[in-house]
């Protein structure tokens, strides 16, 4: 490696670790026709912390995670990132952007054919270059150090007796978990999770929030999680960003989101909007399985 | 000697039309390969729903359309033509033929895929290509399948006439004795096509099932 490129390398690295937020949002908008789902954010996410995104269905927010990540792009405004304007990458770059900022979905977006194994490595695809992209293009082939990463990052979620099962063949909670190990793969630096807990039954919601913290506390990643349960939000997040009609309207910890706060800001109480989510999940539901016909 | 009308009169020439019929499945076989090859390799650019792009997308439905349009003689005529005669020009021919109709239903079968699992990869940094090759490809893969097995017995069909413009096979020798009008060996030439076809239908009826049974 020449000196230029340490250099280059040393400057990348400070811009990460800099004075300079994780994620800062700049009047972010999103309109599809005439309606406005994301109306001028601006959000200032600091390295390490988990944000818990808050709303009733239709406020944006799956809107938001998706920009962040580039799935929609952006109508206006900035997303920046350690200095870096993530709204203008394309190509190459914004492939390495998407690769530090791992999404997790409401539906597992799973390989529903595929292995658990090739699922989880399937974070690795954005860190092939030359001739190993072309290996695992056509055959598959990763490396054992690789297959290793993803075994362990199974274990970690007691999911390792899977790996070689099909991904269709395991539970949501399951699922959800193996999404995880997916976003774990990429080494990102920033996990979006999309509503992950909105289609699974409270036990398995359970686990994959206590996976998501985890992955917050231990691994040190920045986590912004939208969710429908202010309950969750608050046993789980230091932060909480409250939106309604596309607007962040409430932003600050969870003990200043009192019950005459959600009040003031939804115009309903707290055990309706609860009620609200749950209803959501139900719908959310899978419906029952039924067999393709060839 | 009395032999006329016996079976060993008929088909006294069965040791070469068995060889021309043998010649025949495997240009089938080898057209059915390549052709499906090359409609995988167009089908992703010729779905609408993976964004491949204003230019490549309807370059790739347009080249699938002109393959599939064109009849296989057609193109035999052409190849014999630049070839020369023998089963090259037809295996050639067959497979333009084949990409272009498989093109179009392993396109179809993309589109009708969930893109769930396409965003999980694309959201995680994929390429394009690897977002078809690990999101796309193994949903699909038992429908291409039977797609193209389906097109094998289609393409022993078209392989045993398309011998007629000199393009290889049995349908040379079936032009020739239709052309001298040898009633007795146009019908041995033709019972043999079809045992043949049946033959084919059989086998490869059975291996779809089961290769699709597998990987479901």
């Amino acid at each position: 490696m020449g000196l230029r490129q340490v250099a280059a390398l040393e400057q990348d690295v400070a811009a990460w670790m800099g004075a300079r937020g994780m994620l800062e949002l700049r009047g972010l908008t999103r309109r599809f026709g005439a309606t406005v789902a994301v109306d001028h954010v601006d959000l200032d996410v600091p390295a390490g912390q988990m944000v818990g995104i808050i709303g009733r269905s239709g406020a944006g927010k799956s809107t938001l995670l998706r920009m962040i990540n580039r799935l929609e792009t952006p109508s206006s405004g900035q997303i920046l990132s350690g200095g870096r304007d993530v709204t203008a990458l394309e190509g190459r770059g914004l492939r390495e952007w998407r690769r530090d900022c791992a999404m997790v979905f409401q539906q597992f977006n799973l390989v529903q054919r595929l292995d658990v194994l090739t699922n989880v490595l399937i974070g690795r695809l954005a860190w092939q270059r030359g001739w190993r992209s072309l290996m695992v293009l056509v055959g598959a082939r990763f490396t054992a150090e690789e297959r290793a990463m993803a075994l362990a990052a199974l274990d970690r979620f007691g999911l390792a007796e899977t790996a070689l099962q099909r991904a269709e063949t395991l539970s949501g909670g399951q699922q959800q978990r193996v999404a995880l190990c997916r976003a774990l793969l990429q080494q990102p630096r920033l996990v979006l999770a999309d509503e992950p807990i909105a289609s699974l039954d409270p036990r398995n919601a359970q686990l994959v929030m206590d996976a998501l913290r985890d992955v917050n506390r231990h691994d040190g990643l920045t986590v912004l999680v939208n969710l429908h349960h202010l309950d969750t939000a608050r046993q789980y997040c230091d932060r909480i960003v409250a939106m309604q009609a596309g607007r962040i309207v409430f932003d600050g910890t969870p003990a200043a989101l009192t019950p005459e706060r959600v009040r003031a800001v939804y115009g309903i109480t707290e055990q309706e909007f609860a009620a609200e989510a749950e209803a959501r999940r139900r719908a959310a539901e899978p419906a029952p399985v039924t067999l393709a016909v060839a | 000697m009395e032999t006329e009308g016996s079976l060993a009169f008929w088909m006294y020439r069965l040791d070469s039309w068995a060889w021309l019929l043998f010649e025949t499945a495997n240009m089938a076989a080898l057209a059915t390969l390549a052709g499906a090859g090359a409609a995988l390799l167009l089908a992703f650019p010729a779905a609408r729903n993976l964004g491949a792009g204003r230019v490549l997308n309807p370059l790739a439905r347009r080249l699938l359309e002109a393959m599939r349009t064109v009849p296989e003689i057609v193109f035999a005529l052409i190849f014999v033509w630049a070839f020369g005669v023998g089963p090259l020009a037809g295996i050639l021919a067959i497979a333009v033929h084949t990409a272009g109709a498989c093109g179009k239903l392993f396109a179809e079968s993309i589109e009708n895929t969930g893109l769930g699992a396409w965003a999980g990869v694309r959201s995680a940094g994929g390429g394009w290509a690897q977002a078809c090759r690990f999101a796309i490809l193994p949903q699909v893969a038992p429908s291409l399948l039977s797609y193209a097995l389906l097109r094998f017995e289609i393409n022993l069909r078209s392989a045993s006439v398309i011998g007629f413009v000199g393009a290889g096979g049995i349908g040379e020798e079936l032009y020739k004795v239709i052309a001298f009008n040898y009633y007795e060996e146009i019908s041995a030439i033709l019972l043999l096509v079809i045992l043949a076809v049946f033959a084919i239908d059989l086998l490869s009826e059975r291996l779809r099932h089961r290769v699709i049974g597998a990987m479901r």
